[in-house]
């Protein structure tokens, strides 16, 4: 068996092995999250968004849908990736993938590919959940797919990345609750950050999603707070900064080895 | 060919404690190999940077002439590991654990199935294929690992404790497979701390403490060292005290149990000719402790008494 033929199989078996979990479980994987943006949609975009009217030349319903559709990917994408890596350390089976002849990149893309199928099915069940209540207008689709897939890689990095450093179930929760949720909902998923004072407008450039759902919303939409080429550089910039990162606390066994 | 070099292996862990003062080994093709040591001698230690679960300090180790750190991936995917603790996925189905293990060496979905039901069926595992590992009972948890580790049919097998806490019968019968695998050309390491698994299935030995190797040599060699033995004569009459026989050390325990001391130049037919003499029949003979065991103690005391001195 050659080298490549080998890193092929274990790679297909990791992604293999990551979509089986999530699907097995789908009613805490995929049926949580359309709950849950099918309450925004009714009570942002139709009870409350209604009153509010237009934003940036749309109804508030179309607003928020790319806002949405991108928070279900970086929560979902994370949300996978933390839970099952750090399920492999605390039970050990890590072992499994130590001892065999795998290498790390190829764990590092087995698990990513895992949290990206996790936040691609739930981010195309939440746009179909969308259709009910709004009419989706997609102003360029490879734009769209492109920060579909990117923001849903970078966030299985930050996961991965997540789940090496924690020690106990109540590690991997601390960052989604004090970090990425109120990242995402200040990253203008229900506002356009032009609603903000001149100061608040500039701290809300240090947000990294700000860039992701602009960049997404310009994507369906065609209207973006931000300029989009600076957005998509930061966002490459971003995985491949935490991919290098992720790779080497592999390599130096953090978390995973004595 | 050797299947397993390990030179001057060094491992200090972050904490300061050293846990290998550089061992060396040398493991021969095709042997069944104990490797022993009481708790905390550095046998999992050792163990585990064989199979890169921990990192060595310093040394080196190569498999099958394979380097494991200059040809790591051709070393790892001749060895097998059956680790002392569980670490398998709990909620997974059993077929698929074997299937996913067999994927990491880069065998394919269909071939890997075919591969799981062998493994699992020669370890009578089959009928459990389809429940989750937590189900099983401890027994079967151990034959799953074992069946796991085999699944990519590695030429070198690591068992570190494999009938932990497992009952006489599946002990045995596991035994028995090992002997089997071992007999169509699998090289086995075995750590244990049942000696009398060690004595009947290894032909090599080496015994660590405190971090050194402080005896490696074939089984039937150390076996040879041992000087006296000691014996549990169950008698025909009870006796109130213990007989006096010259050049022997006989001590009552019980109304109708005599042990007794043999020095290894000393014959046992001398010693029944001396009991019949007096009129004491023995009905039945057995060792007061494994052979192995007393030299094991012996080592392991003689290693901790040079460990304090220096």
């Amino acid at each position: 068996m050659s080298s490549g033929h080998v890193k092929r199989i274990a790679y297909q078996t990791i992604v293999t092995k990551e979509v089986l979990r999530f699907a097995r479980i789908w009613v805490q994987t995929i049926l949580p999250p359309a709950i849950t943006t099918t309450l925004y949609f009714i009570i942002f975009g139709k009870l409350i968004g209604e009153r509010i009217g237009m934003m940036e030349g749309y109804r508030y319903i179309e607003f928020i849908v790319p806002g949405l559709i991108l928070m279900s990917v970086i929560q979902n994408s994370y949300a996978n990736v933390v839970s099952s890596f750090f399920s492999t350390k605390l039970q050990h089976y890590i072992e499994e993938l130590l001892i065999a002849p795998v290498p790390n990149w190829i764990v590092l893309a087995g698990y990513v590919t895992g949290g990206m199928a996790r936040g691609l099915i739930v981010g195309t069940v939440v746009t179909g959940i969308s259709l009910f209540f709004t009419d989706l207008t997609i102003n360029s689709y490879s734009l769209t797919l492109l920060v579909f897939v990117l923001t849903s890689i970078l966030f299985s990095l930050a996961g991965f990345i997540n789940a090496v450093y924690a020690k106990s179930f109540d590690d991997i929760a601390i960052v989604p609750t004090f970090v990425l949720t109120p990242l995402t909902y200040l990253g203008g998923v229900f506002y356009s950050i032009q609603l903000l004072p001149e100061f608040w407008q500039q701290v809300s450039l240090a947000n990294p999603v700000l860039y992701m759902i602009n960049t997404f919303r310009y994507g369906l939409l065609g209207v973006s707070d931000i300029d989009v080429r600076i957005a998509l550089v930061i966002i490459v910039a971003f995985i491949v900064v935490l991919t290098w990162y992720s790779l080497r606390l592999l390599s130096r066994g953090v978390g995973i080895k004595e | 060919m050797s299947a397993l070099v390990i030179e001057n292996l060094h491992k200090t862990y972050r904490n300061g404690f050293e846990a290998l003062k550089g061992i060396s080994l040398n493991v021969a093709e095709g042997d069944f190999f104990a490797l022993l040591g009481p708790n905390g001698a550095g046998k999992s230690t050792a163990i585990s940077i064989i199979a890169s679960l921990t990192n060595k300090t310093a040394g080196q180790v190569s498999i099958y002439g394979k380097d494991l750190d200059r040809q790591k991936n051709e070393a790892k995917s001749m060895i097998g590991l059956v680790p002392q603790e569980f670490n398998f996925n709990m909620w997974e189905p059993v077929v698929e654990i074997l299937v996913n293990q067999a994927g990491y060496y880069g065998i394919p979905r269909n071939a890997a199935f075919q591969r799981a039901e062998e493994s699992l069926r020669q370890l009578d595992l089959w009928d459990k294929r389809h429940t989750q590992a937590r189900w099983l009972s401890g027994g079967m948890k151990r034959r799953l690992m074992i069946a796991r580790a085999l699944v990519h049919r590695p030429k070198l097998l690591i068992l570190d404790e494999p009938t932990a806490g497992v009952d006489i019968e599946i002990r045995r019968a596991m035994w028995q497979f090992m002997k089997q695998i071992n007999s169509q050309g699998t090289t086995i390491i075995l750590t244990t701390h049942y000696l009398e698994e060690a004595e009947s299935l290894c032909r090599n030995i080496a015994i660590i403490d405190h971090g050194r190797i402080v005896e490696q040599t074939s089984m039937s060699h150390l076996l040879s060292q041992l000087n006296t033995e000691h014996f549990v004569l169950d008698i025909s009459k009870p006796l109130t005290m213990a007989p006096e026989l010259p050049g022997y050390n006989l001590q009552l325990v019980g109304d109708k149990t005599v042990e007794v001391t043999v020095q290894r130049e000393q014959s046992m037919n001398s010693l029944f000719e001396s009991l019949t003499q007096q009129g004491i029949a023995v009905m039945s003979m057995r060792n007061k402790q494994n052979r192995l065991e007393q030299l094991f103690i012996d080592l392991v005391a003689q290693s901790k008494s040079e460990e304090q001195s220096s």
